[in-house]
């Protein structure tokens, strides 16, 4: 994927990155907190959970190369572990997120192992055949409750102080978590180890030549992503109070690529601008049934043929800056 | 009342009683189902059409009260119809959800409704829970059941001779279910299951099923599973000479457009239950001609009736109440009054919130016994009211005192 | 009766058969992806759609009076051209990006084409007939056959061995593969070889296509008839590996003839069995049964 991301890689001058980001970051935050009074909350909280699944996912394309068409595993699945430990063990929302989160990383290190052993396509097609494996346990295993889910989820209260099944309260729980997680994946990008991960996206002969254990880089990029997309799944499970099919089946992992390919690849606000517009886009044109899957499959072909920088990418290139 | 304007309260005023109790002077209907998928011909667009008559029999305009019909694609998906579901009721102030089907979803859809107080009459969806262990006092389910279908398959089948069964069970809850409760029904009444086999869902082949079934040697074969699955198995069996080989199949949740679908010729000699068909008395007759002429020919299906009678009753409560803000108490109105209209008849809601009717046994008929396009079906066993559905003690509903 | 592992012998014969046939589509599917990869470098995602195009296009044709036997040879050309047009437009302009582009634009087009039909045609699927020559069947003592199914394992090894043949055995396959090597080298000889690409590429999606119509009588015509196949015969790809068309071939059937035996001995691991070869197989031989490493 070297073509789309050859803007100049200046590294960052302090811990908190450019100007350019800086101001983008203010500008997102600024938008969170004004959004709620003319937008749904819920449709809010939707899209940041996206938001999130997809900065998640472009940690692996955008960094390290690696189209995963698998995703929807770990976000489908961390919702069910969050889900079933809200509602059936009675876990409070935070040790349920986390428990989600964990089932991810898990998730994230078997299925990662397994198809680091390939590149390229064949990597995105094992991805893909492992996920719909996963899709037909959850299908079948009694504790999602198959076509059911999980249903009827209790929010509960975080760290015994803030009610969350007040809508406000847990719009400001998704907003200080998806930030926390963004500043996070940020963070990952430009350390040393970011820096590898993009290394072996150019040339992954010349990491290996250059005495790095290119698969245990990218092992561990794989978890990391994972992780974060459990993060992203765990949110949705709470916010909904619901884990189902939806989230585990190919059309998901289809939709995270979307957004994360609209948005600009390997740029770090693309994946989120891409997921509001995707997100936005099936919400106000719900109405029109088919169409909008067949706009989903337009965009896709749009993009790979004249936009392969994204939204975000484009903008960057065009102002000379990094976003 | 809130935003009530003077003008509307004037046409109201002048129009007869006041109906000035609707939240937002408008009582919003909003028929959610699946609208492209595989269950789009037996309620999709239809049900729609369906709630539309149903609002113009009852004479809404002339009695002064404003309806509006929204209606939303849930594609079968729980997450997307709850999204839907909550938008209507916290935005679009929709006051009362119908249809629905795909039990997933109206699960779901059952537990927002409680939430928010609002009303939700269940036509499409199969599970029994919904008058069980999920019984909500916002909630009536209207038109049929996985018990009742189960009941009234099972029974008359094991009366009239099929006493070995073998099940083709799709393998997700509501196969499990659907198996569970006839497979009860079965033994209860003399008969023995000899074999089961779980087959993938959704799956395209049965080939493999099917010989495992005609490997049985059981008189009937169960068809645990709905949809797609179940006119698929139904064809291939008619491949694999499962009929001609002495076997017959038992559809468990067979509508009459998968009749349409599957033509006589593969359908016919199926035995099945449902709650209403179109052709047996001049009120339906004149029903599913109208409905026809509006749905591009399809006719109406047990689903559409049941959301026709549903939205009757429930402006008929309305009507006595003047108020629609209360969805409980809507409900509480809708089971204190008997029900009556041209499709149904006379009825009754149950306190779990069941709402009661005869059902009737249906067999397919012969291609050589079809006289007119849609002539699909002949009774072969009428079920009356008590006995159709499950009965309240078993159902463990809550809300059931005593 | 019951000898082995509780199931009759003449039971497993028959079962054996079945999986046999739904190896034909799965051999049939991973072919056609195998010749394109083999050639364009892309993995085509809009294989499932047009497999599922080619059904429909059979169901168009029977509303012409045009019935199952014709189209058995129109739909695939039909639906080949689309591919042909659909390769001039758009896979062209990617060759020389990285092989994942591919990927997204196909995928892209799976779903424009699945929802243009859903949306045309709603998803509860369109009845297509036996034709009268193939109905009915056989006793074989252990099944009754239906003579249909017999000719889709007849026909599908036909062509695929056909395809085997006319790619390992003749001149033209020579130059294919020769074009897959080294193209540059091959155009020298002054061989077209965008225009080989482009009918390769319409070959694969017509390969496709006649799956989908030898599918329409025993399965339903239906929208997104391919969308979840797609899945399992990457699988299969995956297992097998993209190093020979005898490779896509066998592994096809094969995997076929072990899904069927699932279907006696454990019904309920049907749909991930061939996920679960993939991943074992991954972890024993990354290149794939057939596939030549990197």
């Amino acid at each position: 994927m070297a073509q789309i991301t050859e803007q100049a890689d200046i590294r960052p001058l302090n811990g908190f990155g450019l100007w350019s980001e800086q101001i983008a970051f203010m500008a997102l935050v600024a938008f969170l907190i004004v959004a709620p009074t003319f937008i749904y909350p819920v449709l809010l909280m939707k899209a940041l959970c996206f938001a999130l699944f997809a900065c998640a996912f472009n940690l692996l394309i955008g960094y390290v190369g690696l189209l995963s068409f698998g995703h929807a595993l770990f976000f489908g699945w961390s919702a069910y572990a969050c889900a079933h430990a809200a509602k059936v063990w009675g876990f409070p929302p935070e040790l349920a997120i986390l428990t989600g989160t964990a089932t991810a990383a898990v998730l994230g290190l078997v299925a990662g192992s397994i198809a680091i052993r390939r590149q390229g396509i064949y990597f995105a097609m094992i991805t893909l055949a492992l996920a719909q494996m996963m899709f037909f346990f959850a299908l079948q295993a009694p504790f999602t409750g198959g076509e059911d889910g999980i249903q009827a989820v209790p929010r509960g209260v975080l760290f015994g102080l803030f009610d969350l099944s007040d809508q406000m309260t847990i719009y400001v729980f998704v907003v200080v978590l998806f930030l926390a997680c963004f500043l996070l994946i940020y963070r990952i990008i430009y350390s040393p180890f970011g820096e590898v991960l993009k290394a072996i996206r150019e040339n992954e002969q010349r990491a290996i030549s250059l005495g790095y254990k290119t698969d245990r880089y990218k092992l561990m990029a794989f978890v990391l992503s994972a992780t974060l997309a459990g993060v992203a799944g765990s949110t949705k499970a709470l916010v909904f109070q619901l884990a189902s099919l939806t989230d585990v089946h190919w059309t998901m992992s289809g939709e995270v690529v979307l957004m994360t390919l609209l948005g600009g690849l390997g740029t770090v606000f693309g994946p989120a601008v891409g997921a509001f517009i995707i997100v936005a886009m099936q919400n106000y044109l719900a109405g029109f049934g088919q169409w909008v899957t067949i706009i989903q499959g337009a965009i896709f072909v749009v993009c790979v043929l004249l936009f392969r920088r994204g939204i975000v990418g484009v903008i960057a290139h065009a102002l000379r800056i990094r976003l | 009342m809130k935003r009530l304007s003077t003008i509307a309260f004037v046409a109201a005023l002048a129009a007869g009683p006041a109906y000035a109790q609707f939240s937002d002077g408008v009582v919003k209907i909003g028929v959610m189902n699946d609208m492209a998928g595989t269950y789009a011909d037996l309620a999709g667009p239809g049900s729609v059409i369906a709630a539309r008559m149903a609002v113009e029999d009852f004479g809404a305009e002339k009695k002064g009260m404003k309806v509006e019909i929204v209606s939303a694609d849930h594609q079968n998906k729980p997450d997307v119809g709850s999204n839907v579901v909550r938008t209507w009721f916290d935005v679009d102030k929709v006051d009362v959800v119908v249809d629905v089907p795909t039990s997933s979803v109206a699960l779901a859809v059952n537990e927002i409704a409680r939430e928010k107080n609002k009303v939700f009459l269940i036509s499409g969806a199969a599970s029994s829970d919904l008058t069980g262990a999920k019984c909500s006092p916002n909630s009536v389910h209207w038109t049929y059941d996985t018990w009742s279908l189960a009941n009234g398959t099972g029974n008359a089948i094991v009366k009239t001779g099929g006493d070995t069964w073998f099940f083709l069970t799709a393998d997700y809850a509501f196969g499990h279910a659907l198996e569970r409760d006839t497979a009860a029904v079965v033994e209860k009444n003399g008969g023995k299951v000899v074999g089961r086999v779980r087959h993938p869902f959704p799956a395209t082949d049965f080939s493999s099923f099917l010989l495992q079934a005609q490997a049985s040697k059981a008189k009937i074969i169960g068809l645990a599973n709905a949809g797609a699955d179940t006119t698929n198995a139904i064809k291939q069996a008619a491949e694999f000479g499962v009929v001609a080989g002495g076997q017959n199949l038992a559809g468990l949740l067979v509508f009459l457009t998968d009749v349409h679908g599957l033509g006589l010729k593969t359908a016919q000699g199926l035995i099945f239950t449902e709650a209403w068909y179109w052709d047996m008395n001049d009120a339906n007759r004149a029903f599913a001609k109208k409905f026809a002429a509006a749905n591009k020919g399809i006719h109406p299906s047990m689903v559409h009736a049941g959301v026709y009678s549903s939205v009757i009753h429930y402006l008929k409560a309305l009507e006595a109440l003047k108020s629609d803000a209360d969805g409980t108490k809507v409900v509480a109105q809708m089971k204190k009054m008997p029900t009556d209209d041209k499709l149904f008849g006379k009825g009754s809601i149950r306190q779990d919130g069941r709402k009661l009717h005869p059902m009737y046994l249906f067999e397919v008929k012969k291609p050589s016994e079809s006289k007119y396009p849609w002539d699909y079906y002949k009774v072969r066993a009428t079920i009356p009211a008590d006995q159709a559905f499950r009965p309240m003690s078993e159902g463990k509903c809550p809300l059931v005192k005593g | 009766m019951f000898e082995l592992l509780g199931i009759p012998p003449q039971a497993l014969f028959g079962q054996l058969l079945l999986g046999l046939i739904n190896g034909s589509f799965y051999a049939l599917l991973s072919l056609g992806l195998a010749v394109i990869f083999g050639m364009l470098n892309i993995i085509n995602f809009a294989h499932g759609a047009q497999y599922m195009m080619g059904a429909f296009t059979a169901f168009f044709l029977l509303q012409f009076g045009i019935g199952y036997w014709p189209a058995l040879i129109i739909a695939p050309i039909i639906v080949g051209i689309t591919g042909i047009v659909i390769e001039r437009l758009f896979l062209q302009r990617l060759y020389q990006l990285d092989h994942l582009y591919g990927l997204l634009l196909t995928f892209g087009l799976a779903l424009i084409i699945q929802g243009l039909f859903r949306h045309q045609y709603g998803s509860s699927g369109l009845p297509y007939s036996m034709p009268a020559q193939l109905s009915g069947g056989h006793n074989l003592g252990f099944m009754f056959l239906p003579n249909y199914r017999g000719w889709v394992v007849v026909l599908s090894l036909i062509v695929c061995f056909g395809t085997w043949f006319v790619i390992e055995k003749t001149k033209l396959g020579a130059y294919l593969r020769a074009a897959t090597e080294n193209p540059t080298l091959v155009r020298a000889f002054g061989i077209n070889v965008p225009r080989m690409i482009t009918l390769t590429y319409g070959f694969g999606v017509g390969l496709a296509a006649l799956a989908g119509v030898m599918a329409a009588p025993i399965y339903a015509v239906n929208p997104l008839m391919g969308a979840d196949l797609i899945i399992v015969v990457f699988a299969v790809v995956v297992i097998g590996g993209m190093g020979s068309i005898m490779g896509a071939i066998v592994t096809g059937f094969g995997l076929g003839v072990i899904e069927g035996l699932t279907k006696v001995f454990f019904p309920e691991a049907s749909n991930t069995v061939i996920f679960v070869i993939m991943a074992i197989v991954l972890l024993l031989r990354p290149a794939g049964l057939f596939g030549r490493a990197n």
